[in-house]
């Protein structure tokens, strides 16, 4: 199952990106090969509407759930209809710091 | 009848939350949503035991609603409710006051009070982790209760 985690640098030391939306990276994290990856949000300085669009890439990359600090309405809405499970967190951790416990 | 008020009608969650969606297009651009955990449970009070008058009814928010309940039945202070609710501690304070004001006025006034969605969506099936304070939604068929952070099996619902 694919989980993604909204992250400020592209590695795994990173702190968590606490902006879903305006997050500079994402952490791809497989646990059925404990694999990551990282890919880059080209909307996070989008003028309007980056909550959506962000939502459209993670809903392409297979997600089946988000781990951020805030999502928008706009986002949530669109992540209920793809059934993607949200994680609010309003802890500063790391990636890896995430990753162990999932 | 023996209650204080009469609750007219009861709605469905499911109701709502299609209202909510008819609603969410005509919305002003760029007036920001106000997170409710749950709508009122019911969608009116009527005064008894007055002279019926034909004075407009107060329109209650559902946020005004919610700001009430927050801060004065869950007992929270402003700046938990306005966590909550996902606006600063301000609007907090603004939306509080207009809701206080709403209930006097239809109280001394004898007025119905009528609710409706004003700005406000619904947060569904939302928990919270007591471990690690996350707030998680379930997906699909993932009826786990236990939290995606920690694991912890100490979580609480908090659509009240
Ligand atoms: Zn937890």
């Amino acid at each position: 199952m694919i989980t993604i985690i909204s992250a400020q640098e592209n590695n795994t030391s990173s702190l968590m990106d606490s902006r879903f939306g305006r997050a500079k990276w994402f952490c791809i994290f497989n646990d059925e090969n404990n694999s990551t990856s990282f890919v880059e949000n080209p909307h996070f300085e989008a003028q309007g509407g980056a909550g959506v669009k962000t939502s459209e890439m993670i809903i392409e990359l297979g997600a089946k759930k988000v781990i951020s600090g805030h999502y928008g309405p706009k986002a949530k809405e669109l992540l209920d209809k793809f059934n993607i499970e949200q994680v609010e967190m309003h802890e500063e951790k790391s990636i890896d710091e995430i990753i162990k416990n999932l | 009848m023996n209650s204080c008020f009469i609750i007219s009608q009861f709605f469905l969650i499911e109701n709502i939350l299609i209202i909510f969606a008819a609603n969410y297009k005509y919305m002003p651009r760029n007036k920001r949503l106000r997170k409710i955990v749950a709508p009122p449970r019911f969608s009116g009070y009527k005064p008894y035991g007055c002279r019926p008058q034909s004075s407009i009814p107060v329109e209650l928010f559902f946020e005004e609603y919610e700001a009430l309940k927050l801060a004065d039945y869950k007992m929270l202070n402003h700046e938990q409710a306005a966590i909550l609710m996902d606006i600063s501690r301000a609007t907090f304070a603004r939306i509080y006051e207009n809701a206080r004001r709403k209930i006097a006025l239809a109280l001394v006034e004898t007025r119905e009070i009528v609710t409706s969605t004003g700005s406000s969506y619904t947060e569904k099936k939302w928990k919270l982790c007591n471990n690690c304070h996350a707030r998680f939604n379930k997906s699909g068929n993932n009826t786990l209760s236990a939290c995606p952070l920690c694991s912890s099996e100490n979580t609480v619902h908090i659509n009240f």
